[in-house]
């Protein structure tokens, strides 16, 4: 099961968070609250990131690493805590196995080596590791400066290895939470909408997991997982797949690469766009959908970063014929040929819940008085769990041991060269969010529009000023954009958003290398250079 | 690929429900509040033993999610033994106390403090503060006529400040505050109860673009050197509009619909969504009036929000409502 392993007020409580890879001031603002309430609580805060964000000002110490450098530091933090003693050996050896493996694969990352690879100095290393290490208890957090590699998979794993080696996990105020970028893209996991899961992360493979559903819906459904986005692009490319029906996605502007998506959307037979709006993804489509927003126009669930599954509640008439996402669903399935009867969204959980078993406990009624209730939550006596995994603390242990994950470094793929030797990392500012759908509506006073943003020695080097026009230029594309200088960046490191797509397509300079077990592309790494514009 | 068999098996349930760590039961406090004994945990405040007792304590300044800050003075009780009347919402129970909430002192007390307040300040979009002015009797007129509205408060500096003629009542009167899209400031209707100011710093948003600026009469919440918001530190959480206890601070929306005269409470419906942005999962309360969005709040009691948003979740909603055709309003 994936998901966030403590709640939110425990971070309220842990002496030491590694903000890793996050933010979270701009990305998870009220998430912020809860850490600030931890440092004024007298927590320290490593913010480990390779921009000085407003999140890292926060900290007590940065680690400004280079991008891509995430598994040396993680490693070498690991070596340190090995070398110096400071790993929790009972717990080690109570609840994981590999510990051997772990130790001579982190056994190259020396401070001076991860030094030279990350270019984060040796003695912050250090610091991070003994304050982590030593913590009574301490949570590491990260966002997508993680898994928007295309070893993301690899980046998570030697991040649980940290808590594996200090048994910083399964403890109160001591976890491992991701957090989560949209407002259910916890619960859609949750849900089933993985290539290889059923809801309630029940594997498609396993055959008793398979056949409780089959008899339940009384249908077959295929024994073996499907593709995920990435595959789809590629299944688009080789013509495998040919028809597609989009849900509440702009892939247009949100994937990589955008004139390779476009290429593969518009080589499909039949697209069919589900959305709130007729993004620019739509305006491809053979049919367009018109939806009801699913968080204030109809009836149902979303489930956030610490497992709460939550209700939403209709407060708005949709506009128009626009229609709640499962009617127009239930509607679909009549027409073809399978008849669910009439939509109701309290029952479709009622069925999910009998399915489920990590859902089992939370009825409407319960979902209602208790504002949400945080999966598992397997029986309406159940409270739900505060923080995952206290069962590898259990004497004698509870259930198998956790396998330490043996991580190698791998640079980003796309290298530096002369010819492109800045490196461009993405991300979102506070205001606005993703491809600006949804936020390009409202009046922010905050909003300056897209920039391609510099640190002050790359633009003095460049002959460039602030707010001057230049071309962006990655090997598979070019746009033009204002440069915006930023001392949060260092020599070598530019960043931009996606948000303002419809004037700066900045996805036209992003890789679509991909991690093969995610499916997340490299957003956070491509090769880029600045021109000046000739006047 | 190789994964672990775990990968296919869920992980067996825990043999006990995980919780936090069990902390130590406070020893209890008895006091005695207007002739009854009353029991409240160590650390509770005499605001706390009157509302175990259920005695209805008028407050201005207090929100029970802060650390209060003593400044209205509307909550203040008799202690005996104590030379001044204390305030109830920051004054820790101790043994043996024996406290009064209904002496003619403390009712004078506060009745003079509302009475200030009303005299001062535009009461008009704080229906609670109105009805404890009538509740205590408060008679702000006595004070005279309304003085005419300043323009230059924001400049005043201490130790300049103009004594008045005495025959009128002088007021915080300014012209409203537009400087953005989104939230207007009329500080002619700010008690100074600081909640904002403590929503920006460090009880809730952590921005700290605004603070409380002069002194005496001259007192204001300002931004740094009086600047317009776009021109501060602010991010426009709106989390100061979400504790102002008298409509100082607004939605533009809100703000809009009061100037039309169509701002309608009986017409509105308030219900509770999560916000469709990040995944933090932050309760909005929607109020809609007319199928449209005209204000954002959480609700102060709930713990992911604990009634703070950000821009997005507060703002953000334009869109949803923007798109299409007018929305259809249900037969």
């Amino acid at each position: 099961m994936g998901g966030g392993t403590n709640s939110y007020q425990e971070i309220e409580e842990t002496e030491v968070i590694l903000l890793w890879g996050s933010n979270a001031r701009e990305t998870h603002p009220i998430f912020f609250h809860h850490l600030l309430k931890g440092v004024h609580h007298g927590a320290r805060l490593f913010a480990i990131d390779p921009r000085r964000t407003s999140s890292v000002r926060w900290a007590d110490t940065w680690l400004g690493l280079d991008v891509g450098t995430d598994i040396v530091v993680a490693n070498a933090v690991g070596r340190e805590i090995i070398a110096q003693g400071w790993h929790n050996q009972a717990f080690i050896d109570h609840a994981t196995t590999g510990f051997a493996e772990y130790r001579h694969s982190v056994e190259p990352f020396t401070l001076a080596e991860a030094e030279r690879l990350s270019g984060v100095p040796a003695p912050a290393i250090h610091q991070m590791a003994k304050a982590y290490a030593k913590a009574k208890t301490a949570i590491i957090c990260w966002t997508l400066g993680i898994t928007e590699h295309h070893n993301g998979v690899d980046n998570v794993s030697a991040l649980i290895n940290l808590a594996l080696l200090t048994g910083h996990v399964g403890r109160h105020a001591s976890g491992l939470n991701p957090l989560r970028g949209q407002n259910n893209v916890q619960g859609g996991g949750d849900m089933g909408a993985l290539p290889d899961r059923l809801p309630g992360f029940q594997h498609v493979e396993v055959d008793a997991l398979r056949q409780k559903f089959e008899q339940a819906w009384g249908t077959t459904i295929p024994p073996t997982r499907g593709w995920n986005l990435t595959q789809m692009l590629e299944a688009m490319g080789n013509r495998q797949l040919t028809a597609l029906l989009v849900l509440g996605e702009n892939p247009l502007q949100s994937e990589s690469d955008r004139h390779h998506t476009e290429h593969l959307l518009r080589s499909l037979d039949f697209l069919v766009v589900q959305d709130l709006f007729l993004t620019p993804t739509a305006e491809l489509a053979d049919v367009v959908l018109p939806a009801a927003a699913g968080w204030c126009e109809s009836e149902g669930t979303v489930t956030n970063s610490e497992r709460r599954v939550q209700r939403v509640r209709k407060a708005l008439e949709p506009p128009g014929e626009a229609r709640d996402d499962g009617e127009i669903l239930f509607d679909l399935a009549r027409a073809l040929g399978h008849d669910w009867g009439e939509f109701n969204a309290e029952k479709v959980w009622n069925e999910l819940r009998a399915l489920s078993p990590v859902h089992a406990g939370m009825t409407y009624d319960r979902l209602e008085k208790e504002h949400g209730l945080q999966w598992p939550c397997f029986d309406e006596a159940h409270p739900g769990e505060m923080f995952l995994h206290s069962r590898l603390w259990e004497q004698p242990l509870n259930g198998p041991p956790v396998a330490f994950q043996v991580v190698a470094h791998s640079p980003p793929v796309e290298n530096l060269t002369t010819e492109f030797p800045l490196r461009l990392t993405t991300g979102r500012r506070l205001d606005d969010y993703n491809t600006g759908v949804q936020t390009g509506g409202f009046d922010s006073p905050l909003r300056r529009g897209e920039t391609i943003d510099l640190c002050p020695e790359d633009a003095l080097a460049l002959g460039l000023t602030d707010g001057e026009w230049v071309r962006v230029v990655s090997p598979r594309g070019a746009i033009d954009a204002p440069v915006r200088l930023s001392n949060g960046l260092r020599p070598g490191l530019a960043f931009m958003t996606f948000h303002f797509q419809d004037s700066v397509n900045t996805n036209i300079l992003t890789i679509d290398a991909t991690d093969p077990r995610s499916g997340t592309a490299e957003f956070k790494a491509c090769s880029i250079r600045v021109e000046k514009k000739s006047l | 690929m190789n994964e672990p068999e775990m990968w296919y098996k869920a992980p067996p349930r825990p043999t006990l429900i995980p919780l936090p760590p069990v902390r130590a039961t406070k020893p209890q406090v008895e006091l005695t509040v207007d002739g009854q004994t009353v029991r409240v945990p160590e650390g509770a405040t005499l605001l706390d033993a009157c509302m175990e007792r259920g005695i209805d304590t008028p407050t201005v300044c207090f929100h029970p999610n802060y650390t209060p800050v003593n400044v209205c003075r509307v909550c203040v009780v008799e202690l005996e033994g104590a030379r001044t009347l204390v305030p109830s919402c920051s004054r820790l129970a101790e043994p043996g106390m024996v406290v009064k909430t209904d002496s003619p002192r403390v009712k004078t007390s506060r009745k003079m403090v509302l009475e200030f307040l009303a005299s001062s300040v535009d009461l008009s979009t704080a229906p609670e503060l109105l009805a404890r002015c009538q509740e205590y009797g408060a008679r702000p007129e006595r004070y005279g006529p309304p003085a005419p509205p300043a323009t230059d408060r924001d400049s005043r500096a201490a130790g300049h400040h103009h004594e008045p003629a005495g025959n009128e009542a002088q007021r915080v009167a300014q012209p409203v505050k537009i400087d953005n899209g989104l939230y207007i400031r009329d500080y002619s209707k700010c008690v100074l109860c600081y909640k904002c100011v403590q929503a920006c710093g460090d009880e809730a948003q952590n921005t700290f673009a605004i603070a409380v600026a002069g002194r005496g009469f001259d007192a204001r919440i300002s931004t740094e050197n009086a600047v317009s918001l776009p021109d501060s530190a602010c991010v426009y959480c709106g989390n100061c509009i979400g504790v102002c206890p008298t409509g100082a601070l607004m939605f533009k929306s809100e703000h809009t619909l009061r100037a039309q005269g169509t701002w309608d409470e009986t017409r509105q419906k308030q219900t509770d969504t999560i916000c469709g942005y990040c995944g933090v999962g932050c309760t909005l309360t929607l109020h809609v009036q007319d199928n449209t969005i005209v204000k954002v709040t959480s609700p102060a009691d709930q713990d992911i929000t604990r009634g703070n948003l950000c821009v997005k979740g507060r703002f953000g909603h334009e869109s949803i409502q923007n798109r299409g055709d007018e929305p259809e309003l249900p037969a």
